[in-house]
């Protein structure tokens, strides 16, 4: 089938503002928006610039806004937009850095000020610290994160105001919050509970219906402000 | 010119770089670089499970999981680094569970395990529950956790930062040269240690499991200054890879009941394996595969086969094999239970192949998985340079980039996942330990020459040679000629077009000629690395006259053990020529035998 594929582009040492380059490729029904990208660079304009590494949704490189909506590019099939037609843009509310790539700086700060770890200072049994499959369960769906950016780039909060923590740092939170191991969730849930914490999120579900893992990010949310709110953990 | 000095930089942020630096920052100033945010990694798409003698289901010792892996490696590996291995695997996963990695659960609360292709009860020759596992997303869960560790460590990270060469002063390590993808700049990292954690190069071949960033750079940079590879003939195919693209179906799919199934519907890996059937190491079950489609017995004829896990099929299989759960019951599945154990499996089965696994069966190929040779390494991590094993000193590699060897000619699965925490762990101490002992060395002035002779030629080149084409033919021409099974005639051709294909990269024509993330140029770069190694390879599957392991010829069949049970060492010298040694592999108890599943 034939695809019109329009692209933003922006390359900082030539451009003054951005623009956007339409392409007219062959493709069939099943392939990746990625491999679309690929052929583009590779056999028609080399200077097209984005991120990708495995190509199959796991390691988070290529988040992008494919027809308004956020996609990994390498999970998105031609065959999933219903259209011929097919709009390529960086994510928002992070700078372009070059085309399709952002500066993800801002976005691992965030992901850093919750204290996305581990902590209990106790010391560990000679084994494994033991933990039952229902309390494994409790934090088993925001493990899954992969942090590619497509839920807090959706983000209406946070496309209003860039210093809100945004979503994927407080599904890593939920994911050690509700950690029976874990020692650290009254200091996170003190860091949430801010001006740019939880209370930022008005449950538009942008972010759920984003996330290539499948995570109920705004569930999870939601779980983060009933414990700051009851001080429970269940 | 940005200049910087460490103690000991880390190169690579997967599973066996982080573990590196977070016992390399115990004691010293440290700094990892990595062309990829860390968590990009590789070592995050790695599913099934890592392997450690636990026994939580049932009985196991890690002397089995050695000599497993032992005849895994169809008796190439070395027996001692083996058997550290295989001991230090068992408090390596507690330490990770220490770290908070969320392992999948028993119902006493311990980890869960699952059997694997190759682990066995030593004694009844049965599958074992030995892949600790965090649903099918092990390596995800090892690489998030390591990184999140580092993070609460203060590890400093210079992320998309690409290495491109490796500084040596008189034969000692003094640093690496990169280049900041952000900006194009060239930095020198002055460093006493180095660890190489850059993972494999499975981007050589067709049809990969692999990222686009598996391009061998570190293995590459490395020989171009005259660090021999050890066992670069040897590569792994993946039995299960999603047809046509590749994308890795997790063995554990097999490990929960699943089935291999040619065009006839017969579950033939019982002809090729009889005791254990389709958990048989992935090369034997790689080349059952190859052998069913070549005699017509793929699906409707096809070069695929299917993988059936849908809960009739494994229920049927279960009551034939007689298998049982750890209380003792019959194994039967239902489907919550397939989708709960393989979440991603089946997502990626639903959205690459528009498939339901618990309805329908995967159709699958096998696809170029896991790089057994690389820079030769002792059990510390340290680089040895020749069939003495002679030292280097101040560098170290580990994971994917390093042979130890405890893969030997084919690599057990789960053991990729082990290696890198357990061989990644002593590179780290013992590159801080060397660090204490050792001065900086006085770099050149003109330290980023080399490097920058190559971007250069890079950059000046005015052919009409497009990239894709050239990677495509080469990745066609190894599948065909240097993948599965070989051939003599396959392997010259292979050699002959990929020799040509080294000199049409020369007139490759660079689109992008700009400073600020310039993908075409890493891109370009990435490809020389690449089609170096793919001549490598060839070069050494041709010299191996035996087969054994992932390395199987048609003109000789057999394994040859008064010849070739040895290392291969090789060398690229600066002109171009490939110089061979050998080195002994070390044995201690398991002496070669014949090779029965």
């Amino acid at each position: 089938m034939k695809i019109t594929i329009k692209i933003f582009r922006y390359n900082p040492e030539q451009d003054k503002k951005p623009h956007y380059e339409t392409y007219k490729v062959e493709a069939q029904p099943t392939d990746r928006i990625l491999d679309l990208l690929e052929h583009i660079k590779g056999n028609f304009d080399g200077t097209l610039s984005f991120r990708r590494s495995c190509a199959h949704g796991i390691c988070g490189s290529d988040a992008m806004r494919i027809n308004g909506r956020n996609y990994l590019a390498c999970k998105a099939l031609v065959k999933d937009l219903h259209s011929n037609k097919i709009t390529v843009e960086p994510i928002l509310g992070m700078k372009v850095i070059k085309d399709l790539i952002v500066d993800m700086e801002p976005f691992f700060e965030h992901y850093r000020s919750v204290k996305p770890y581990f902590i209990n200072d106790e010391p560990p049994p000679p084994q494994e610290r033991l933990q039952s499959e229902a309390a494994h369960e409790r934090f088993d769906d925001t493990t899954k994160c992969i942090l590619c950016a497509c839920c807090t780039s959706s983000c209406p909060s946070f496309w209003a105001n860039e210093e809100y923590v945004g979503p994927a740092a407080i599904v890593a939170a939920h994911r050690f919050i509700f950690d029976s191991r874990d020692r650290a969730a009254a200091e996170r849930l003190k860091i949430l509970n801010d001006q740019f914490g939880v209370y930022r999120c008005h449950t538009v579900f942008n972010c759920t219906i984003a996330c290539p893992r499948e995570i109920e990010i705004t569930q999870a949310i939601g779980e983060v402000k009933n414990a700051i709110a009851t001080g429970k953990l269940d | 010119m940005n200049k910087h000095q460490f103690d000991v930089v880390v190169v690579g942020a997967g599973g066996a770089g982080l573990m590196a630096a977070l016992y390399a920052s115990k004691s010293a100033n440290i700094a990892v670089l990595s062309k990829l945010y860390p968590t990009r990694s590789h070592t995050g798409t790695a599913q099934g499970g890592v392997g450690a003698a636990l026994g939580n289901y049932e009985e196991d010792h890690w002397e089995w999981h050695a000599f497993d892996t032992v005849k895994g490696s169809d008796y190439l590996g070395d027996q001692d680094a083996i058997e550290f291995m295989c001991y230090e695997a068992v408090q390596a996963v507690y330490e990770l569970e220490h770290y908070g990695l969320p392992f999948s659960r028993t119902p006493d609360g311990r980890i869960a395990q699952r059997p694997f292709g190759g682990h066995t009860n030593n004694l009844t020759g049965k599958p074992v529950r030995r892949a600790c596992y965090a649903a099918d997303r092990t390596g995800h869960m090892i690489l998030q956790t390591l990184y999140q560790q580092c993070l609460k460590n203060n590890v400093r990270f210079y992320d998309e930062f690409q290495v491109v060469d490796l500084l040596l002063v008189n034969g000692v390590t003094a640093g690496v040269v990169a280049l900041e993808l952000g900006t194009g700049e060239m930095h020198i990292f002055q460093a006493k240690a180095v660890i190489f954690a850059t993972g494999g190069h499975g981007r050589v071949w067709d049809v990969t499991s692999n990222a686009y960033a598996y391009t061998g750079d570190g293995i590459a940079l490395a020989m171009r200054r005259g660090i021999p590879m050890e066992d670069m003939e040897f590569f792994q195919f993946h039995p299960t890879g999603i047809y046509k693209l590749g994308i890795l179906i997790t063995e554990g799919v097999r490990g929960e009941g699943g089935v291999l199934l040619n065009g006839n519907g017969e579950r033939f890996m019982e002809q090729y394996a009889p005791k254990v059937k389709d958990l048989a190491s992935r090369d034997v079950t790689s080349r059952a595969m190859y052998l069913e489609m070549k005699a017509g017995r793929g699906i409707n004829g096809q070069n695929y086969l299917y993988l059936d896990v849908r809960p009739e099929t494994v229920n049927k299989f279960a009551a034939l094999d007689g298998r049982k759960r750890p209380d003792g019951s019959p194994y039967i599945v239902t489907g919550e239970e397939i989708t709960a154990k393989l979440p991603d499996i089946i997502d990626f089965a639903r959205t690459y192949l528009g498939v339901d696994p618990v309805t329908q069966p995967m159709p699958v190929q096998p696809t170029a998985h896991y790089t057994m040779g690389g820079i030769p390494t002792n059990r510390y991590g340290e680089v040895v340079i020749d069939a003495e094993n002679t030292v280097m000193p101040g560098l170290y590699a580990a994971g994917e980039c390093a042979c130890v060897s405890v893969h030997g000619a084919n690599r057990l699965g789960t053991n990729s996942l082990l290696d890198i925490i357990v061989f990644g762990k002593h590179a780290g101490l013992k590159a801080a330990e060397y660090a204490k002992g050792a001065g900086f060395m006085t770099l050149p002035e003109d330290a980023t020459d080399f490097a920058r002779s190559q971007f250069d030629a890079i950059r000046s080149a005015q052919g009409e040679e497009n990239i894709i084409k050239v990677a495509s033919e080469m990745k066609a021409v190894m599948m065909d000629g240097v993948g599965m099974f070989r051939t003599d005639e396959g392997m010259q051709n292979a050699l002959q077009v990929v020799r040509e294909l080294r000199q049409r990269y020369k007139n490759i024509a660079l689109t992008d000629r700009g400073k600020i993330f310039n993908t075409d140029l890493m891109n370009l770069w990435e490809l020389g690395n690449l089609l170096e190694i793919a001549e490598l390879v060839t070069v050494c599957a041709l010299n191996r006259t035996e087969s054994r392991g992932a390395h199987a010829r048609d003109d000789f069949p057999k394994r040859d053990d008064a010849n070739w049970l040895k290392h291969t060492l090789s060398w690229v010298r600066p002109d171009g020529t490939i110089d061979l040694d050998y080195k002994p592999v070390v044995i201690t108890q398991h002496q070669p035998k014949e090779r029965v599943y």
